[in-house]
């Protein structure tokens, strides 16, 4: 136990919450965006898993993390354009369009996995890059905070940007305006002539942009290589992040945050020997609870 | 043949399973937790209680079925009293009971003399063939009882009939005093009933041994079902079948060539997004009705 304590007391413990928040903010971003607008990105969960894939796989054919992880934010924004696709213009259900998307993931990367490795389970045998990390000048000579505040991968830090980047884009601008209009009335939006499905489409293009970024830093920041279904269900604790913030973008990073630490304190248990089957579990039964709470009290406000 | 009627039975039972909450509009993905859970509690009585044949089975099937419907009822109560969305729920319960699972197969159930999967059920906690030179079991039999109990509940009693009106309009039926909450537990508690009857009866009668390390992937294959069968769960029979088809095709394929199973995956994905589109063939279908009615 005072082991325990000591690991989840230390600087480094703090420095791995940022670490494992970063796929959870950017996809939590990304729903936040998406459900903005008023269609809900089922798909993120796949989304991430393709990126992913397609991270490792573009920057080992091109030697080049920046390619990669180009390939792998376009990669995102084409499964989300599929989702929208058939959400939009076929009209399929977006939750079991979602699902679909997700399996389609799944399936797909082991399929294509198997097809350039011979392997089933990892890529570990492909020569991929890995985005880089940083240390930020003046703070990293800070004690403790420096410890903590730098030294992080490029794509932690943009998703920190990331959460500016989508307050500033539905608060300020007028695309995000639109949104809004379309997520709050879709009728009235369209009275006054704005587009409604083009809108919905951005949306989702740019929730398929961040559920990318986060997939990509899975496979070239969190760890150095793809394996199978290594998302595991990020994206959906981003989706609970986003339900629980309630589509705000600055209260879902704190979520966002909230199911990092819970995902870091799951990290610090195992590594001090408790039984790693359980202990896994810790960031889903959060996000249960974390699910629960939020829900019953936005119960209870309805029905005063 | 009776490889695809042995592939078929889990089929059946996930289906019914998802098929009851989509009646009710609820997107519950826990059919895959449940399926893999309840294998390993029922791994227990199967390796250790000293039952006689019969009794036994009966006793696995039964305990499969209470554990399934204890955690979906769970899941029915965040959604029932508190709003907390199924789809999220189920999904996260699906990895918290892949933890527990494994924890209790490392833990008791690991046979050190395997190279993997638990100490060997007892003799008689089997199912053994009951078509000679297939691996056709019990389970079949059980599986179309099943059915036809789940058509009669959702197409022949009140409770089916208010689960129905709750999933087509879940307002106009509150409005017309139907208990929605009830609605919502009672749909659940049987589909996690089903599916962990599901469980059960495929690892005792396929495995013969607690052998799963990952999510078996039931539940999922379990939404299309219920898709391809309009929910209806005489056509759940029919779509286990064919997806039991697929599978057991894309096995054969990938035993005589280098195509990998998942094919399948990704094609169930696309028929997935195909069938709920509504929009799908819609101009195809909208000049067939022009046609017609121009012949008139």
């Amino acid at each position: 136990m005072s082991k325990f304590l000591d690991i989840i007391l230390s600087t480094q413990f703090f420095y791995s919450i940022f670490r494992v928040t970063t796929p959870i903010l950017f996809a939590s971003m990304g729903a936040v965006v998406a459900n903005t607008a008023g269609v809900p990105n089922i798909g993120i969960e796949g989304i991430m898993l393709i990126a992913a894939f397609t991270g490792v796989f573009v920057s080992a054919a091109t030697q080049s993390a920046a390619i990669g992880l180009l390939g792998a934010a376009l990669s995102g924004i084409l499964l989300a354009g599929l989702l929208a696709f058939f959400t939009l213009y076929y009209r399929t259900n977006p939750i079991l369009g979602g699902i679909a998307i997700n399996s389609l993931a799944s399936g797909g990367t082991i399929f294509l996995l198997y097809l350039f490795t011979g392997d089933k389970g990892s890529a570990t045998s492909v020569a991929s890059k890995v985005v880089s990390e940083i240390n930020i000048l003046i703070i990293r000579d800070i004690p403790v905070i420096g410890e903590i505040i730098s030294g992080h991968n490029i794509l932690t830090y943009l998703s920190l940007l990331s959460v500016v980047f989508v307050y500033v884009l539905i608060k300020k601008t007028p695309l995000g305006h639109h949104l809004r209009a379309v997520g709050e009335s879709k009728n009235a939006a369209e009275s006054v002539g704005i587009n409604v499905n083009r809108v919905k489409l951005i949306a989702l293009l740019i929730s398929g942009l961040l559920a990318g970024l986060g997939g990509a830093f899975m496979s070239m920041g969190y760890v150095s290589t793809f394996s199978r279904d290594m998302v595991s269900g990020r994206g959906w604790i981003a989706i609970a992040a986003e339900a629980m913030g309630k589509t705000n973008p600055i209260a879902t990073a704190v979520t966002s945050l909230l199911f990092g630490a819970s995902d870091a304190i799951s990290n610090a248990a195992a590594a001090v020997g408790w039984a790693s089957d359980l202990v896994r579990t810790i960031p889903y039964i959060a996000t249960i609870i974390g699910l629960l709470i939020f829900s019953a009290r936005e119960l209870k406000k309805a029905r005063l | 043949m009776g490889n695809i009627i042995e592939a078929a039975i889990p089929l059946i039972f996930s289906g019914l399973a998802m098929s009851v909450v989509f009646q009710a509009s609820l997107f519950n993905m826990g059919a895959e937790g449940i399926f893999f859970f309840s294998a390993a509690v029922i791994s227990f009585i199967a390796i250790w209680a000293p039952l006689p044949h019969g009794i036994h089975q009966t006793t696995i099937i039964v305990a499969g079925a209470l554990v399934g419907a204890i955690i979906m009822s769970i899941i029915g109560i965040l959604k029932a009293k508190f709003g907390a969305s199924e789809l999220v729920s189920s999904l996260m319960m699906n990895n918290v009971l892949l933890g527990v699972g494994s924890y209790l197969m490392t833990k008791y159930l690991r046979d050190p003399m395997a190279s993997q999967g638990s100490y060997p059920y007892a003799k008689t906690a089997l199912f053994s063939s009951i078509v000679p030179g297939t691996r056709i079991h019990l389970g079949l039999i059980i599986a179309l009882i099943v059915t036809g109990l789940v058509y009669v509940f959702i197409y022949r009693t009140k409770w089916g009939y208010e689960i129905r009106m709750v999933g087509q309009n879940k307002s106009f039926a509150e409005y017309s005093g139907i208990n929605v909450v009830k609605v919502i537990m009672i749909s659940h508690i049987v589909s996690g009933l089903i599916s962990g009857m599901g469980g059960a009866v495929e690892s005792i009668a396929m495995h013969k041994r607690f052998e799963w390390s990952m999510l078996p992937g039931f539940g999922f294959d379990g939404a299309l079902i219920a898709m391809l069968a309009n929910n209806n769960p005489l056509g759940v029979i029919f779509s286990s079948l064919f997806v039991a088809y697929l599978r057991t095709g894309a096995d054969i394929v990938a035993r005589l060539s280098d195509v990998p199973t998942e094919l399948v995956t990704i094609l169930q994905s696309l028929v997935i997004l195909l069938i709920s589109a509504e929009r799908f063939l819609h101009s195809y279908k909208q000049r067939w009705i022009e046609r017609g009615i121009g012949n008139e």
